[in-house]
């Protein structure tokens, strides 16, 4: 039965009318953030009610339990706002940096989904692989972006960044400890010089393998030549162990360090998680919406399966990690290790998130995406899609905004405004690059096992 | 005893034309009991219109039935049989039974379902195989028609496998 099935190049066309859609979204997102900020403005300043008082006694009551011996570390806990901005700033720079890891993580999960094809030399996928690689296009808008935010917001979610917590009346024992994670080769508490560069070769890193398996992959299209495909492999394997290393250390500097006193050995695998799964469930969201605007007829029933059971599986995997931290954290009972739950799951700002994030990452996906019939339909997967993104947001938000905010956080109008606006810009760049190349590699040396895929 | 269980058995050496001769066979009215292939052929599932299986439903079941033991074993023995401090948590506190809970749920589900399907197929031990043919176990396909299941004459039957493209079709009987 060897019927190739003739195959004409097919682009997607960002239509004016997508773009107006995408500007009036943006639009209402900045209206948005603004109405958020000036709610923050007006409300903030006098959130000492009974509940509050009481966590924050607790907080300071454990951290100074454990280090009896550095009495000046707590003080800087309890001594709120000694060296910040107002709340609403710190909510402001709070979210931008919940939204800037968000977001780069979507970029660099569509590099690694790609790269996993190639490393893996999967068939089935061949067809929808230019969807993750245009999502990839975000990586240097991510990269600029993060490292000039960090500069703006540093001061206000990264305590670890000011210089007196190294000498004198306000010294932090557990801080100097770590300093050389930040400051080496330069004095501890001058510029962080380690951590800059850090974050510049890894963006770097990894526009570069993107650039190489790009070209790889487009030059594809022109000669049909194999050894683009054995060249891509070979980069992608190569990017697989660099991601492996990067992605953890990313996970310590730009959201675990949020939290300087805490560390967890599962973070770099629990954020790993939380951006694969939130990537996963990216691409096939456009997926489906294209193959509904009548897009991508390669991909069907079969391969929506498959990337439904990555969705699927990799909700439970996040669970697993989430659920991994949390119970050793739990049982050990160390106080510098409970205090993180404790702000999560103990006060009334951030209690019905800590759960919400528990019901939309791990009990929906898992019940709705249990048949196969749910996972083989476009109707399904566009309920569990957004889901999953959602919940994502949520994960993300749990994982800075506590840190940031102590017991001044919220949730509101400022965090949808800036997610949509992020998103916006996203899917700008993703779909602008999509509409650059075909949508699908008619000389991939696996299209035709994938059009005959068959589960 | 008495040899009560009548078959006829199409026999074919290429699946294409197994496949073609499977929908020919159904069209005409006849009820194809069982196809042997000595390895799996695409689509041949869909040619029988078989019905989706249930397995599924029952592992849920099976897995309900894991977590709901799990859990009541957990709380009856750390809640009321015999609490114990440890680590200076609740006697029942659900986060360390999780891990329990997990696997018994995924425990009861993969042998509930391997029971299921072994009753449904009805697969047990030191039963004796009831072999069509010995060639389906290397180069042969066959279909198997219970001629119980038919109300066409037996040599109506042959004449329409026969005409599929079948390269012998065969009588075999069995006791029952």
């Amino acid at each position: 039965m060897a019927n190739t099935t003739e195959l004409t190049e097919e682009r997607f066309s960002f239509t004016a009318g997508a773009k107006k859609n995408l500007v009036i979204i943006a639009i209402v997102g900045i209206v948005l953030t603004i109405l958020g900020t000036f709610m923050a403005m007006s409300s903030g300043g006098h959130d000492t009610d009974e509940g509050h008082a009481i966590t924050t006694f607790n907080e300071n009551a454990l951290v100074a339990s454990i280090d009896d011996n550095a009495p000046a570390a707590d003080e800087h806990h309890a001594e709120e706002g000694h060296h910040g901005s107002a709340p609403w700033l710190k909510r402001l720079f709070s979210n931008l940096w919940i939204n800037n890891v968000y977001f780069t993580g979507l970029g660099i999960i569509g590099l690694f989904f790609v790269a996993i094809q190639y490393a893996a030399q999967a068939g089935w996928s061949a067809g929808m692989k230019r969807i993750p690689l245009a999502m990839a296009h975000w990586l240097p808008f991510a990269g600029i972006l993060m490292l000039v935010s960090w500069f703006l917001v540093k001061s206000d979610v990264f305590h670890w960044t000011h210089g007196d917590l190294y000498h004198g009346d306000h010294k932090d024992d557990i801080l100097i400890g770590k300093s050389a994670m930040w400051f080496w080769p330069l004095e501890m508490g001058s510029f962080p010089l380690f951590y800059v560069i850090r974050m510049v070769i890894f963006f770097a890193l990894w526009y570069l393998f993107f650039l190489w398996i790009k070209k790889e992959m487009l030059a594809e299209d022109i000669d049909g030549n194999t050894s683009h495909w054995l060249k891509a492999r070979k980069y992608s394997a190569i990017f697989l162990v660099i991601f492996a290393v990067t992605s953890s250390i990313s996970a310590w500097d730009w959201v675990m360090s949020i939290d300087p006193h805490w560390f967890s050995t599962m973070f770099g695998w629990y954020m790993f998680a939380s951006w694969w799964v939130n990537g996963l469930a990216v691409i096939t969201l456009i997926v489906v919406l294209l193959k509904q605007k009548g897009y991508l007829k390669v991909v069907n029933a079969n391969h929506l399966h498959d990337i439904g059971k990555f969705i699927f599986g990799f909700s439970i995997f996040w669970t697993y990690i989430w659920f991994s931290q949390f119970l050793l954290i739990y049982y050990a009972n160390i106080p510098e290790e409970t205090v993180y739950f404790i702000q999560r799951m103990e006060t009334s700002q951030y209690k019905w998130v800590f759960f919400v994030n528990i019901l939309l990452n791990f009990v929906l996906p898992f019940l709705l995406l249990m048949t196969r019939d749910a996972k083989r339909h476009m109707s399904m997967l566009k309920v569990v899609c957004p889901i999953v993104i959602g919940g994502h947001f949520f994960d993300f938000y749990l994982m800075v905004t506590p840190g940031v905010m102590q017991n001044d956080g919220g949730f509101g109008f400022m965090e949808i405004g800036m997610f949509m606006v992020f998103a916006v810009a996203f899917l700008f760049v993703t779909l602008t690059n999509l509409a650059k190349a075909p949508l699908y590699a008619k000389n991939h040396p696996m299209l035709q096992e994938s059009l005959h895929h068959h589960i | 005893m008495e040899k009560n269980k009548h078959y006829v058995l199409g026999v074919y050496d290429d699946e294409d034309v197994l496949l073609s001769a499977i929908e020919k066979v159904r069209d005409s009215g006849v009820k194809i009991q069982e196809v042997y292939s000595p390895f799996p052929v695409h689509g041949i599932d869909d040619a029988l219109g078989y019905k989706k299986t249930r397995l599924p439903i029952a592992a849920f079941l099976f897995g309900l039935l894991g977590t709901s033991l799990a859990l009541i074993m957990q709380v009856s023995m750390l809640g009321f049989d015999w609490p114990m401090i440890i680590g200076g948590k609740d006697f029942v506190a659900l986060p360390p039974f999780v891990p329990v809970t997990f696997e018994l749920t995924v425990l009861l589900a993969a042998l509930g379902m391997v029971g299921t399907f072994m009753i449904v197929s009805d697969l047990k031990p030191y039963k004796k195989p009831r072999l069509m043919d010995i060639r389906i176990t290397d180069d042969k396909h066959v279909m198997a028609i219970d001629l119980a299941g038919n109300t066409l004459a037996k040599e109506d039957i042959k004449k329409i496998v026969n005409a599929t493209g079948a390269n012998e079709v065969n009588d075999k009987d069995f006791e029952d």
